[in-house]
């Protein structure tokens, strides 16, 4: 693979990841538990998918199609987000979850980025990390909150780690070119992210009174970035391009 | 009507079915209290005034940061935020507001009736000249 088709796979799977996940936060919007979560909460789901389209528009660049056509006219099989992302949004426990191991992921990936070879890219890490950065700390301030509520609070929290953990550990399954990647450094690789991703959650979310899966139970749930997704993402994705299917000229 | 409100609301919006809601019916939300508000000042630039802006509702202060920063700085250009309990703010009484009124007999205590500009003029004049000499 060369080394422009791997930097296009590591693109696709960064902005699908934020695309999916901006989309499935925004499902919140007006149900969110507090006035000023929902808010918080939407604004982030906005962050995302604004995140993608600066994404979609480096692929452009690179002579894919543009940033509309490519979030909207593919099907499931096409997208190279992790399973993690396009999981409904369950209680408000495991979409928090979600938020704060996907969120800490993507804070490293980009702070990666921002040294990448590859300068374009580069310089939007630098641009949304602000963003990536205000999102960790929201998340990791409610995982705490919630771990140190009460019994009922950390037992959610906690069923909702379980059950989001090997598809979190799907996030870093590795693309066809990591060595390409690593040699011409473009990014320093899944598996590193992964032990970096690793030594960041772990005390945080030992400080919330959360227990991480043991080890023998760690089972990665990969496929997503090859295009094999659950039954949840081509409902998301019908969901999704309702308007766009309707009248692809509209504009709002 | 009590069962009117008990039915799950349908929506053409499908994130509200999917929500599965009831309207109307709070018995659960019985014997809850609020969060506490924090008052929120906005810092648009290091070395300025904090400027009072508004309040958010939150468990803690850590929280209060979080809320204030979505509400308050988003569109705004800001280098800091402070919140603060609205509990710990002491204030006067609206009913004795007549301690602000002051008689209008008594400009010389208000800093626009000096006439002292002129005299500030000439002594920065004379800082600029003596300077330029050094």
């Amino acid at each position: 693979m060369d080394s422009i088709a791997a930097l296009k796979e590591l693109l696709y799977k960064i902005a699908d990841d934020q695309l999916i996940i901006g989309h499935r936060n925004s499902e919140w919007t007006g149900l969110g538990p507090i006035l000023e979560e929902d808010i918080a909460f939407s604004s982030m789901a906005q962050d995302k998918i604004g995140q993608s389209e600066h994404i979609y528009n480096l692929l452009h660049q690179l002579g894919e199609a543009d940033a509309d056509t490519v979030a909207f006219t593919r099907n499931a099989p096409q997208f190279h987000c992790s399973q993690l992302v396009e999981l409904p949004i369950g209680g408000y426990d495991f979409s928090l979850i979600r938020h704060f191991l996907f969120d800490f992921a993507e804070y490293l990936r980009f702070e990666a980025l921002k040294t990448s070879a590859y300068q374009p890219l580069a310089q939007v890490a630098k641009k949304f990390f602000g963003e990536i950065k205000y999102h960790t700390m929201h998340a990791n301030t409610w995982v705490h909150q919630l771990g140190h509520g009460n019994g009922e609070s950390n037992g959610k929290m906690q069923e909702s780690l379980n059950y989001a953990w090997n598809y979190a550990l799907g996030m870093f399954e590795p693309g066809p070119a990591e060595d390409v990647l690593i040699t011409e450094n473009i990014f320093i690789g899944e598996t590193a992210l992964r032990e970096q991703w690793l030594e960041v959650i772990t005390p945080l979310l030992e400080k919330s009174n959360l227990v991480i899966p043991s080890q023998s139970e760690w089972a990665p749930i990969y496929g997503g970035r090859k295009g094999e997704h659950t039954e949840h993402l081509q409902p998301l994705l019908s969901e999704m391009t309702e308007v766009y299917t309707i009248d692809p000229t509209a504009d709002w | 009507m009590a069962n009117e409100n008990n039915k799950t609301i349908e929506s053409l919006d499908p994130r509200i079915s999917r929500a599965q809601l009831t309207g109307g019916n709070h018995a659960d939300m019985e014997g809850m209290t609020h969060f506490q508000t924090f008052e929120v000042f906005h810092q648009s630039k290091r070395g300025t005034h904090h400027k009072h802006v508004g309040i958010v509702h939150a468990p803690n202060a850590d929280m209060a940061l979080l809320y204030a920063k979505e509400q308050y700085a988003r569109r705004e250009v800001t280098a800091n935020i402070w919140v603060v309990p609205s509990s710990c703010i002491s204030a006067t009484e609206y009913e004795d507001d007549d301690i602000f009124s002051t008689t209008p007999e008594k400009l010389y205590r208000n800093p626009a009736s000096y006439k002292v500009m002129d005299r500030i003029q000439e002594w920065k004049e004379r800082e600029k000249s003596i300077s330029r000499e050094v």
